[in-house]
């Protein structure tokens, strides 16, 4: 059976959520839930790794456009890093690059929020 | 490849959880017709995204329906028809705006629609909105008359 798992770490200020399995619009109010937890903490540097994640559709794309207004009014920021081919395929072909920070290291991300 | 039409058909409930199982449905033809593994990417998350849009926006937690998924295969192309009897929509409307528009207003509403799109060779909108409403998508065999190569960087 396809399953999605979300855990989340602490780096310092950063919050890192691991997306896990698959990314649907069964799945996604999970990892909506997950961010809305750290927005209602007042996180709002958040590194999301794509490590394990082998599927995701526009459902899944949609979680970050739902809060990605919100955290960067509160001068924080999602990115997302360490997705593989199939993956960002799905996020250029809907012209996400331009809109969000996407590195291939998780260590990348982090160290942009450090240095702010 | 094969030589004579062949039809396959899946009807089953109007439910996200059911999107796992539709995408196996699918992708288990597009690989056993001979596609790539790139193109079977490809027709799977577009039918994701038309059922999702199916279970989110024609039926209603009050009046769930079922979704008709029919695959038609011919010696050129995969042609999917996804049916539902859900309340329809205006398709003129839909099809106006591009996915800048969808970006823009941070939207992801049109954006499975904008995906489907981008993902197959044709798509096309039928809904008589309380009757019936049919999504249409093909994939050919071919592309710019010859076959398809199973390249991981193919477009």
């Amino acid at each position: 059976m396809e399953s999605f798992e979300v855990t989340r770490r602490q780096d310092g200020n950063v919050a890192i959520l691991d997306i896990k399995g698959y990314l649907d619009a069964h799945t996604a109010p999970r990892l909506e839930k997950e961010i809305q937890s750290l927005v209602d903490e007042n996180r709002y540097n958040i590194v999301v790794n794509f490590k394990d994640l082998v599927y995701i559709s526009s459902a899944g794309l949609g979680v970050f456009m739902g809060f990605i207004e919100n955290i960067r009014a509160n001068h924080g920021d999602i990115k997302l890093t360490n997705m593989s081919p199939k993956i960002y395929r799905v996020f250029d072909l809907l012209g996400f690059p331009t809109l969000y920070d996407i590195f291939d290291d998780e260590q990348q991300a982090i160290k942009k929020f450090k240095v702010r | 490849m094969i030589s004579n039409n062949i039809r396959y058909q899946l009807k089953i409930p109007g439910e996200t959880d059911n999107l796992e199982i539709i995408r196996q449905f699918v992708s288990s033809i597009a690989e056993k017709v001979g596609f790539t593994a790139d193109d079977i990417n490809k027709i799977e998350l577009a039918v994701d995204e038309a059922c999702a849009n199916v279970i989110k926006h024609a039926y209603t937690k009050e009046s769930k329906g079922l979704i008709d998924i029919a695959i038609e295969i011919d010696y050129k192309k995969l042609v999917i028809f996804i049916t539902d009897h859900g309340k329809g929509f205006d398709v003129h409307q839909i099809l106006q705006k591009d996915v800048k528009e969808y970006l823009a207003e941070l939207r992801v509403g049109g954006l499975g629609i904008y995906l489907m799109k981008a993902l197959m060779d044709e798509v096309e909108f039928d809904s008589q909105p309380g009757v019936k409403t049919q999504v249409k998508m093909v994939k050919y065999f071919l592309k710019n008359g010859k076959l398809k190569t199973n390249s991981a960087n193919e477009s």
